[in-house]
């Protein structure tokens, strides 16, 4: 397995229990196949969540992963406490995930091209963006940017964490700044939703990938349903918020079922290649215009992909 | 920067400037104790003057500080949303292209203006609104008052959190000053997506979130009954949020509060408004962009914990601005804070990976 995990002693990804339910068709599943399965349900195609390491696994060549800032740690600024103290529910996570905070990010390689990729973890809070993920993700595109490297974030997020209030929210801001920036510079990001991406999450760098890919009947939506169903009476329709009924309405281009997703992505890493170095750099012609937010997509139209390496 | 005597509803002990910095000198349990109900109903009062129906909305609020006010409509893909509106107006003298929320004063039309909570639409005539702004070189002044986004089925199937996510890139990369005003209800990323500015004001009695005190309670607590407590938890008054910074400066409301003298409170921000958008015009575009990067850069705070098993605090700033919470005039919860700190070490330092550069 590519990485390491801050603490002692990796867990296991999932529960010790042997078997588990699916919570589609009812099956009951040996976790050890569930696991060799992607943690896909045999019977049905029900996508369970995955953990971090897994996820990379699977996307990543093996070994290629180097993480990026595994110390960030979460502060509690506010002095938050609901049912608990923030710092305990933190700390709680920490021990029962076995990860720092909910998202990791590091460079790694994809059948050779190199990316920079960020992935969050459900199972830290609900995956939830405070401080320590807006930073995670925010360093991960400015890090593209820097190396001009494609970004890759796979978002499994409730959304905004609400011990940190607002400044939670200005992640939200954040992360979208830098994202823009790495627009504007003509370096791609595939956004990659997987089950559930809400909230302030999609509401910012989720939604915003040149493409957008979701996992099959993955939960993507702006207002979780307890929150919905607070603040206006009517009830929500069935299938709503699900991955395909983004696609139907447009917001993402792509829905995959998971053992096809790392084929997908190499498949459009071919096209979503940085804009080649500003002309004064770059040793070929020096027509590519750097200037314009699009222009690697204009780059690509005249010229067939060759190898797929970006140094 | 607040007034106490125009605090309408007083929260907690508010200390003179003079005694601020010494109590922050102090070991937290020293910050004066304040009895959870009384604090509960003082935020909670300040909550509902934030929601006041007759508090001044964008289109009253300009009608008392602008001239030459020109509203504009549609957002030329679906419809007009008229929780949100945006045009020209002249604010002493200054020509801007204002954006705000919008909602009314009764029923009707309030439910015409859906209660100030936008559908993908506003966002999207927003955001042809700032980059009408851009092309003009004219400065943007955007008003903010929502309990946030339209969270129904027609605004998720026409992308509300693609529009707001979008509106937010759009303010971050605007090549023209932003000032943004909450003058209300700042809710979450329906209240952000207006609200990515180079200076960023509230009303003395504005509340800013992340999520709805009724949403977070119902989350947290299991029950909205517990909004009160999640609005405490929240620190979502103006004078806390100035103390995280997450705005810059908090304008005094008249006596009693906005909604009573809406005029006043106009005149109030005009002036305030217009002295930003003066300093703002002298900043170079690129200054403009790399300081407005920087603001939302910095925002919230982290620990690092290093292979050796320290945990470090990545910037300095973190335990002043504990104290600006402290000053903020809210002592009274703030005490718990600073005992919380994490300081606890990971455990087996050889299994920490390093930080790796590639």
């Amino acid at each position: 397995m590519p990485i390491k995990l801050p603490f002692g002693g990796r867990r296991q990804s999932h529960p010790t229990d042997l078997w588990t339910q699916c919570p589609d068709c009812r099956e009951m599943l040996y976790n050890k196949q569930l696991d060799k399965n992607q943690r896909i349900c045999p019977r049905c195609g029900h996508h369970f969540r995955l953990r971090v390491d897994a996820r990379l696994a699977q996307l990543l060549d093996r070994d290629s992963f180097r993480e990026q800032d595994a110390g960030l740690e979460s502060v509690d600024m506010l002095g938050f406490v609901d049912q608990k103290p923030y710092p305990e529910r933190l700390e709680s996570a920490r021990k029962s995930t076995g990860v720092r905070d909910a998202a990791v990010w590091g460079t790694g390689t994809i059948t050779g091209t190199r990316v920079a990729i960020c992935v969050m973890d459900f199972a830290f809070m609900g995956g939830s963006m405070g401080t320590v993920v807006g930073e995670k993700v925010t360093r991960a595109a400015e890090h593209a940017l820097a190396e001009r490297l494609p970004l890759i974030i796979v978002s499994s997020s409730g959304g905004a964490r609400m011990q940190e209030g607002t400044l939670s929210l200005m992640q939200l801001a954040k992360t979208v700044a830098a994202l823009g920036r790495l627009a504007d510079a003509g370096v791609p990001f595939i956004s990659l939703m997987t089950d559930p991406t809400t909230g302030g999450v999609f509401a910012s760098f989720a939604a915003l990938g040149d493409v957008n890919i979701a996992e099959p009947k993955a939960l993507i939506g702006f207002a979780g349903a307890r929150v919905a169903a607070g603040t206006i009476s009517e009830s929500l329709p069935e299938g709503f918020q699900r991955a395909e009924f983004l696609f139907e309405h447009g917001f993402v281009d792509m829905v995959v079922p998971r053992p096809r997703l790392r084929e997908t992505l190499v498949g459009l890493l071919r096209y979503l290649r940085p804009a080649t170095a500003a002309p004064d750099k770059s040793s070929g012609n020096g027509t590519s215009p750097m200037s314009r937010p699009l222009s690697y997509l204009e780059t690509l139209t005249g010229r067939e992909p060759k190898e797929a390496v970006h140094g | 920067m607040v007034d106490q005597q125009a605090v309408a509803v007083p929260v907690g002990e508010q200390p003179a400037p003079a005694t601020q910095a010494a109590q922050a000198e102090q070991p937290a349990p020293a910050a004066p104790s304040v009895d959870q109900e009384e604090l509960r109903a003082a935020v909670w009062a300040r909550v509902q003057l934030a929601r006041n129906v007759h508090r001044p909305h964008t289109l009253e609020l300009l009608r008392a500080m602008a001239t030459d006010v020109i509203e504009l409509h549609g957002d030329r893909l679906f419809r007009d949303d008229p929780a949100v509106v945006g045009g020209f107006c002249k604010i002493d003298g200054r020509r801007a292209v204002f954006v705000g929320h919008q909602k009314g004063d009764e029923v009707n039309e309030n439910v015409r203006r859906n209660f100030g909570m936008p559908h993908p639409e506003g966002y999207r005539k927003a955001i042809r609104l700032y980059r009408l702004a851009e092309r003009l070189q004219l400065p943007v002044v955007t008003f903010v008052d929502t309990p946030g986004a339209f969270p129904g089925p027609a605004s998720e199937e026409r992308g509300v959190a693609e529009s707001i996510a979008r509106s937010i890139q759009v303010m971050a990369g605007l090549r023209t000053p932003i000032v943004t005003v909450i003058t209300g209800e700042g809710g979450s990323g329906g209240a952000l997506a207006l609200a990515v500015g180079d200076v960023v004001i509230a009303l003395e009695n504005a509340v800013y979130s992340v999520i709805s005190p009724e949403g977070a309670a119902s989350i947290l607590w299991r029950s909205p009954e517990y909004a009160q407590q999640a609005a405490v938890a929240m620190r979502m008054t103006a004078a806390e949020q100035l103390a995280l910074r997450v705005i810059d400066e908090v304008v005094p409301e008249p006596a009693t509060g906005a909604h009573e003298h809406p005029a006043e409170t106009a005149r109030a921000l005009r002036a305030r408004i217009a002295y930003h958008l003066d300093a703002l015009a002298g900043r170079d575009r690129r200054t403009l962009l790399e300081t407005r990067y920087a603001r939302y850069r910095r925002m919230g705070e982290f620990a690092t914990v290093t292979p050796a098993g320290e945990t470090r605090h990545e910037r300095g700033g973190w335990v002043e601005r504990i104290r600006q919470l402290l000053e903020s005039g809210r002592a009274a919860i703030v005490g718990d804070g600073v005992g919380t700190l994490p300081t606890e070490t990971a455990e087996d330092e050889s299994d920490l990976p390093l930080r790796e550069d590639v």
